[in-house]
């Protein structure tokens, strides 16, 4: 029984951590209809800045998460400015084609500069081991995981559903024409919006490197489990991706535990079975833009 | 179709091979080796070990050996056996080289035998440690290690140390299946017994349920083969989840613990008990130099990765002045078989009967190190001349 509960705490935490990863996926490809594969370079970039930050210059973890968001979303926002947006117009494949060949660059870059070994960050002692809860084996990580990114959601949220700012997004994505007639700057949205994703990217990529292992070849590792997460949860709102990211994280922890032979194709499993069930994704609308 | 491909392939080589006979007369003073190395990749720092090891070598014994001037050309492949393939190709044939070196792990090493059987070159295998490989190619001799041996006398220490109940997570490809069934045949025989088995993929994100499934199957200790590049994720995970709180040891053969990355795993690996060929920390003063030479020169630790590159280009230099300076491949290899040297590792051999090392194996358990305050491999117990037990029981 109480490793059934361990089980789901551990799944929770990893749908927490893919979802911190995968939104801003969600956000460029649902709301924005551009194929940003090079999503986890920026993950990967928040994640060694944190590690940067932390290891060599001996800052608080904590002081540094923040960081990593900001150093993230300022590389997000420049090359939005200088090379994204000159793609919006673009057929998919010169997008795929233009942030696969990012994402290699990034790769390239960062194995010459920092090595291709793989990096961790030095974790307080506060974070680390694993205390019980009426027998319930709780990883202080993890649970920092759970907190942290449940916030975040019902920040995001929140910030959709009730702000200025969100009405203009879901209006820019719905109707960007009308959208401009009425006076929203469409690009500027666009590349806010951007830039946060990007910024999600790289707190996710600072939080991961704990649990997933960061080298330089981050981006590609775990563009496929992003692509699930988009593709299951639809793209269309957050809370798709968000359902989408806890049922694979657990699935995943829990296909795992119970039948360790086939563990690995659990996932996959699950996203076949969903995509036949509905081809647009949990939440996707039905006609694709 | 295909064997049609297959044999032009041949004929070419052999064309080319016979011409190469011909045309080499300026190249009669020098000797090529052809090292074919991961240096990008996730294995990539296997690849720089070894070429680390190499330099270091020719910079202390000079670059000429039996009036023959050595030539090393490194070619990436990044583990791919595909790309394994090509860049030997292009060194037997347009590089003319004498040997083929290196192999990061073991689909490479087994890509490029054929080449080395049909070109007559040595194939010097400095890092991968499936068994099966040198019997792919009478031309293929190694200086690395097997599986087998670590993973036989850590399962034979296992059961004569008190370790009766042992779960298994071993990474799910030939050299961790090697592992797993090598341990597992050697402690079974020893009166223990294998509780859980658990075989984790190669590119594992998360070591969480895995571990979880060890921890409630509440075994005496756990035997892990990770390569080395995943060992600290390991590391860290099994003490996250309190296994060491919970009494569960780790045992294995030493990749999880590599010298590389030991000293960034933190105080949880302590304890650990691993049975391999090298530490960084053997007692000798051969090994001494060695380490204090490679921290000189290239600010890291030597591994076990460096150690097999150091021996391989030795074992290069030392054939060739058997055979003074004649790089027939077939005499070359003969050289080598049966010779016998003082490695910084401790004494090894070339076995004449199978062309694989033989070598101690030490049995080591991780401490803090007083002088310097690292982590180390610190051995204990040794069994001495180990042959690759994967091929002597057939």
């Amino acid at each position: 029984m109480t490793s059934i509960l361990t089980n789901l705490f551990d799944g929770v935490a990893y749908g927490m951590l893919l979802f911190v990863l995968a939104c801003g996926l969600a956000v460029t490809l649902g709301l924005m209809n551009f194929v940003n594969l090079a999503h986890g370079a920026f993950a990967m970039a928040g994640g060694y800045v944190c590690m940067l930050l932390v290891n060599q210059h001996g800052w608080p973890f904590f002081a540094a998460l923040p960081l990593a968001f900001v150093s993230s979303a300022l590389i997000g926002i420049v090359l939005e400015r200088t090379l994204y947006r000159h793609l919006y117009a673009r057929s998919h494949l010169d997008q795929v084609l233009f942030t696969i060949g990012l994402t290699f660059m990034s790769v390239a870059a960062v194995d010459y500069i920092q090595g291709s070994s793989r990096v961790f960050i030095n974790l307080p002692a506060a974070l680390q081991g694993q205390f019980d809860l009426f027998g319930v084996g709780i990883g202080r990580y993890r649970l920092m995981i759970i907190v942290i990114c449940g916030l975040l959601t019902i920040g995001l949220q929140m910030v959709l559903a009730k702000t200025r700012f969100g009405s203009r997004l879901r209006a820019a994505v719905d109707d960007p024409r009308a959208a401009s007639g009425l006076g929203i700057n469409v690009p500027q949205v666009f590349a806010f919006t951007f830039a946060f994703g990007c910024g999600l990217a790289g707190l996710g990529g600072a939080l991961s490197a704990e649990i997933l292992g960061l080298d330089p070849y981050f981006p590609l590792k775990f563009m496929i489990y992003f692509l699930i997460v988009v593709t299951v949860g639809g793209s269309s709102s957050i809370t798709g991706p968000f359902l989408a990211s806890l049922l694979l994280g657990i699935g995943d922890v829990a296909g795992k535990y119970y039948v360790p032979k086939m563990g690995p194709f659990v996932i996959y499993t699950m996203m076949i079975v969903i995509l036949i069930w509905r081809p647009n994704g949990l939440f996707g609308r039905t006609a694709a833009r | 179709m295909f064997e049609h491909k297959t044999f032009s392939r041949a004929a070419a080589i052999a064309a080319l091979a016979g011409l190469a006979g011909l045309a080499s007369a300026k190249a009669e003073d020098t000797v090529k080796v052809g090292l074919i190395l991961p240096m990008t990749g996730g294995q990539a720092s296997t690849g720089k070990q070894i070429e680390n090891a190499i330099k270091l070598y020719m910079k202390q014994n000079g670059d000429t050996v039996a009036g023959k001037k050595v030539e090393i050309i490194v070619k990436d492949d990044a583990a791919i056996p595909d790309k394994t393939k090509t860049a030997a190709q292009e060194l037997i044939v347009n590089d003319k080289v004498n040997f083929i070196a290196g192999f990061g792990v073991t689909p490479a090493a087994l890509a490029a035998a054929p080449l080395a059987t049909q070109a007559k070159i040595p194939e010097i295998v400095m890092a991968a440690g499936t068994s099966i490989i040198t019997e792919r190619s009478p031309y293929i001799v190694r200086t690395s290690f097997t599986l087998a041996q670590s993973s036989t006398i850590i399962g034979d220490w296992a059961a004569q140390n008190g370790i009766k109940k042992v779960a298994t997570l071993t990474s799910d490809y030939a050299p961790g299946n090697d592992a797993l069934n090598f341990f597992k045949q050697n402690f079974t025989a020893g009166g223990g017994e294998v509780v859980e088995e658990v075989k984790v993929p190669l590119q594992n994100p998360d070591f969480a349920p895995f571990l979880q499934r060890m921890k409630d199957a509440k075994p005496d200790a756990i035997f892990v083969f990770v390569p080395a590049g995943q060992g600290g994720n390991f590391m860290k995970q099994y003490a996250e989840r309190g296994l060491d709180k919970a009494g569960i040891k780790v045992i294995g053969p030493g990749d999880v613990t590599d010298d590389d990355l030991l000293n960034n795993m933190g105080d949880a690996v302590i304890g650990t008990v691993t049975a391999h060929l090298y530490s960084a920390a053997h007692p000798s003063q051969m090994n001494k130099d060695f380490v204090a030479a490679y921290k000189k020169d290239f600010n890291s630790r030597p591994g076990f990765m460096a150690v097999s590159g150091y021996d391989g280009i030795h074992l290069i230099y030392e054939a060739l002045k058997k055979t003074n300076g004649d790089t027939d491949g077939t005499k070359l290899v003969e050289a080598m078989k049966g010779m016998k040297w003082e490695s910084p590792r401790g004494p090894i051999s070339i076995d004449p009967e199978t062309r694989d090392i033989i070598q101690n194996i030490y049995i080591r358990r991780v401490a803090r190190s007083k002088t310097d305050g690292e982590l180390y491999n610190i051995e204990f117990q040794v069994f001495e001349a180990v042959k690759d037990l994967g091929k002597t029981k057939k």
